[in-house]
């Protein structure tokens, strides 16, 4: 497989702008003539497709809720970058690209990222331009607040709802379009297969949700923006519906599928307190600004909290890294937890668990000005664990919150099928191995609204595609598989629930490729996965009919694809023997037990080739070349 | 409060796809964490009804943190349940009481037809917003960000109305089966905006259009929507938007 970034060549700062000018148009009367598939409504979906059908392709959009606005970008919290420099911090785009490559441990590639910090201050007008109601100070204009990653405020934000703000303005772009017929909206769909011609992608398979149907849809190019895979632990911060379901097909079907074993931990989320659990809430980074982190010093000490005197508690994170204390970043903030609790001093019913402890900050400010900071998230909180933070310490542990593998694009957003993008979340591009807080719902619009509008451009203005309907055979043999696929999962008839399966598959994802891997946890994980993959497809029991409204099927055949990419994911952790970023190997640690990257032989992006039914996956690598930055070993003792 | 497990009566709506009437159903939720949340207690329920080879209950969700707006079921009356200002993801067991028995419906509303047991079809929420709910504003063409100062005050009541999470409790709650709180609330969100003004008047005439296209009651200022919404909309946004919608109708060239 050739791994081809398409980089420009040319100083970084002005690489984009020659780029665009000399990518190929589409005159706006061809425009017309194309059609595009975007499957996705997400920030990064939504936006390509309002963007696309805006410019006068016409766009069909895909999703699997019942209407594009609830894409789980609509759960994002905190905020969105740029390098607006309001405040007058000093901000600027240099510093933004400088933050998010160091924040990704030097595994992203440079132009992207500076794409990205170029694009951001576009989005953050653009984004006020369709109505989002980003705070506001006093004197009315917009307020900024910081994260972690960063010494400027560069952070946007709407209250603890930024990413539903967000997501509502690309619903609106998008929902003009829809009402214009630029775009025709296909909801409640699942992606199940990328249909490919003359070595080009030129259709999907969907099913649809309600009847069951299967159905074909032919276009001149395919975009995908499926957000990321995190529920293969079944339990993350994820919506229910995540899936790796299509972004797997296009990788059977050429689109090679880069770094999977990156997947970022974050420190503070609600615990787990049963096994009837079905996902984590977040609670935000922003707490440990004021919050404390401690365990009891004994194993096994069960008193509450309040009879635990002072000095019988372990601070741990104030005690390890005095200089950054409770404000560490949120791999090495994990892994202390997981740590401590492993040595049997973690709190609560299930010993999964440390306090987040406000009782010191409630003492030197006074519970309103708390209040006046959290009080959303200790609301949150008590809804959920019905225990009032202002008097108990919360109770939270890490979880998988977001994943920095995906498919492998070039700097076009093309992956290595030609013909087939894929933008935001479901891509791998500009996180390396640690995304920075606040960048994420960045990436996603500037690829939709920025980016992809122009490359996919390029693209078409360059082909000579031959008309293709949805009559072509290949159409017809895709239709054929998945039926059979289908069929078969109906037919099991076994003695297992399909989130029975998906628990114990997640168990393995967690304990073996979760906050720290080493190399005989990762074998044995392939071959449990590989085992449990086996009795799946025994043992499992899918109620009801095909063509039908049946959400025990969907599930089942997103498992599916879960029990194959899980063990994708864990060979690529197995494979890469240095620790960088989120993914931790256990045995490539500096002397004070911190991640120790191997510049010299994993300077690469994975991107791993599918080589058919039963046979190993090969691995290729993209070299990263830094001419911008200089690799530097993180230290925050 | 401590961690009990509960045992319950659930009464629910089962009705095919494809079909006009469904029925009741009785199934037992057994032993249930009073942790767990609503949605949780029925997975467990869905579990035991797949190994008994029953199909499960059809039911939306996604997010479960109270902000995607894809779950709503009526329970014992109430749309998300009793509790004020959660959403039905967002109940937790520990509302009920061992022995309770609970009724559990779908979202009913002309305009919202039933797809299957509690799954409905909310689609004409969607071809409100079509119908104006919206800033028309190419990708590339925004002045700075700042350029409009927008005062403190007017941002929160903005936002106050954006927080709409378009779940459809409002239309379930309201006898008239009204979709006024949920267009109110976009309306206002755009309108209190100095960017939302230029399309303010068209916008209201195009939206409440296609609410009366699709089926929706009048408002007959009951107030079951403020009291169902679980993001507290508050009815005043109703009034703005009356006062939009009759402004545009003075002014004809928004016509
Ligand atoms: C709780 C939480 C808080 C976060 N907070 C922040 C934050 O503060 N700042 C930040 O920058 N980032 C944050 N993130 C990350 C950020 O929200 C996501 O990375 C980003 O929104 C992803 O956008 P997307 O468009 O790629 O995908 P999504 O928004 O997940 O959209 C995926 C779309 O694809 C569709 N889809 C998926 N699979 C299929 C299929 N097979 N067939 C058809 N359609 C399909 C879905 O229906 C959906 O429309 C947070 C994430 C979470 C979970
Ligand atoms: S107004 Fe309230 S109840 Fe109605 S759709 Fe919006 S959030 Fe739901
Ligand atoms: S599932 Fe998203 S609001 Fe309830």
């Amino acid at each position: 497989m050739q791994l081809n970034s398409n980089v420009p060549s040319g100083p970084l700062e002005t690489k984009w702008d020659r780029y665009k000018f000399d990518l190929k148009k589409v005159n706006p009367a061809n425009k017309r003539k194309f059609e595009i598939i975007v499957v996705g409504t997400g920030l990064a979906g939504g936006s390509a497709a309002a963007t696309l059908a805006d410019l006068g392709y016409h766009v069909k959009n895909f999703c699997i809720q019942d209407s594009p606005r609830r894409a789980h970008s609509i759960a994002a919290q905190g905020g969105i970058n740029a390098a607006k420099n309001y405040p007058g911090d000093g901000d600027s785009v240099q510093n933004l690209f400088y933050d998010t490559i160091k924040g990704g441990d030097y595994r992203a590639r440079e132009a992207n990222v500076y794409r990205l910090a170029q694009n951001a201050n576009n989005i953050i007008d653009h984004c006020v331009a369709t109505g989002v109601p980003f705070a506001r100070e006093y004197g009315g204009l917009h307020a900024n607040r910081s994260f972690g990653g960063a010494q400027v405020s560069r952070t946007f934000y709407a209250r603890g709802q930024t990413g539903q703000q967000l997501l509502l303005g690309v619903y609106g772009q998008l929902s003009r379009q829809i009402g214009l017929g630029g775009v025709e909206m296909y909801p409640r769909r699942d992606i199940l297969d990328v249909v490919i011609v003359d070595g080009c992608a030129r259709g999907v398979i969907c099913r649809n949700l309600v009847t069951g149907e299967i159905e074909s849809h032919s276009a001149h190019a395919v975009v995908l923006a499926t957000g990321g895979y995190d529920n293969v632990y079944f339990l993350s911060t994820s919506g229910m519906h995540s899936n790796v379901s299509a972004c797997w097909a296009a990788y059977k079907k050429g689109a090679a599928f880069a770094n999977p074993c990156y997947t970022q931990i974050h420190p503070t989320c609600i615990t787990v307190h049963g096994d009837y659990q079905s996902k984590l809430t977040l609670m935000s980074e922003s707490l440990r600004n004021d919050g404390r982190i401690w365990v009891p010093k004994k194993a096994g000490d069960n008193r509450s909290p309040d009879q635990i005197p002072e000095d019988e508690r372990d601070y741990y994170l104030e005690r390890k890294y005095p200089s950054f204390g409770n404000l560490v970043p949120r791999d090495v903030a994990s892994r202390n937890a997981k740590l401590a609790c492993d040595e049997g001093r973690g709190v609560g019913n299930t010993g999964l668990a440390v306090y987040l402890d406000f009782s010191d900050a409630i003492k030197r400010d006074g519970e309103d000005v708390i209040r006046a900071k959290y009080g959303n998230l200790f609301q949150m909180y008590d809804k959920i664990q019905d225990e009032d933070p202002y008097k108990v310490p919360m109770k939270i542990y890490p979880a998988i919150h977001y994943v920095m593998g995906g498919t492998w694009v070039d700097y076009n957003l093309m992956t290595t099928r030609d013909g087939l993008f894929c933008l935001g979340g479901a891509n791998f591009s500009d996180h390396g191995a640690n995304r920075l807080g606040a960048s994420a719902l960045m990436q996603g619009l500037s690829d939709g609204y920025f980016v992809l509008p122009y490359t996919i451009g390029g693209y078409l203005a360059t082909q000579s595609l031959a008309d293709v309907n949805t009559s072509h055979q290949a159409f017809k043999d895709a239709e054929k598989q998945l039926n059979e696929k289908l069929n078969k999962l109906m037919n099991i008839n076994g003695k297992r629930t399909v989130d029975d399966i998906h628990k114990e598959l997640g168990h393995y994802m967690w304990e073996y490729c979760g906050m720290a891997r080493n190399d005989a946890g990762l074998k044995e994980a392939i071959q449990k996965i590989s085992a449990l993959r086996e009795e799946f497809w025994q043992n499992v029991n899918v109620t009801g009919t095909s063509k039908d409204f049946n959400q025990t099927l969907e599930k089942g055949y997103r498992l599916a694809d879960y029990l194959e990419f899980g063990e994708l994911l864990a060979r690529d952790a197995l494979t890469r023997t240095e620790s960088c970023g989120g993914h931790f190997r256990e045995e490539s640690q500096t002397e004070e037990n911190e991640a120790k990257r191997d510049d010299e032989n994993f300077c690469h992006v994975a991107a791993w080739e599918y080589a058919g039914e039963g046979k190993d996956p090969i691995l290729n690598k993209e070299p990263l070349v830094f001419e911008n930055v200089k690799l530097t070993q993180r230290s925050y003792k | 409060m401590e961690e009990k497990f509960i045992n319950l009566t659930l009464k629910v709506w089962r009705q095919k796809q494809g079909e006009k009437k469904g029925k009741i159903e009785t199934y037992q939720a057994k032993n249930i964490s009073t942790d767990a949340s609503f949605l949780e207690m029925l997975d467990i329920v869905n579990d035991d009804l797949t190994i008994k080879g029953i199909e499960p209950i059809a039911f939306d969700h996604d997010c479960r943190e109270g902000i995607c707006g894809m779950c709503g079921q009526v329970v014992n009356g109430y749309a998300h349940g009793e509790e004020k200002g959660t959403t039905l993801c967002q109940l937790h067991m520990r509302r009920f009481k061992d022995g309770d028995t609970v009724f559990i419906e779908p979202f009913r509303a002309k305009a919202f037809k039933v797809v299957k047991d509690l799954v409905v079809d909310r689609s004409a929420f969607d071809k409100i917003i079509q119908a104006g709910g919206y800033i028309t504003a190419k990708a590339g063409g925004a002045p700075d960000a700042n350029i409009f100062p927008v005062t403190y005050e007017t941002c929160e009541l903005a936002m106050n109305a954006a927080e709409c999470i378009g779940c459809g409790a409002c239309v379930a709650a309201c006898p008239n089966a009204s979709a006024m709180l949920f267009v109110s609330a976009k309306i206002s969100h755009l309108a209190l905006l100095p960017q939302g003004r230029p399309e303010a008047a068209k916008r209201a005439l195009g939206m409440v259009r296609a609410m009366d296209a699709c089926g929706f009651g009048n408002c007959s200022n009951e107030r079951e929507c403020e009291a169902s919404c679980p993001k507290n909309i508050s009815i005043t946004n109703i009034a703005r938007m009356n006062r939009e919608f009759l402004s545009a109708g003075v002014c004809s060239t928004a016509m």
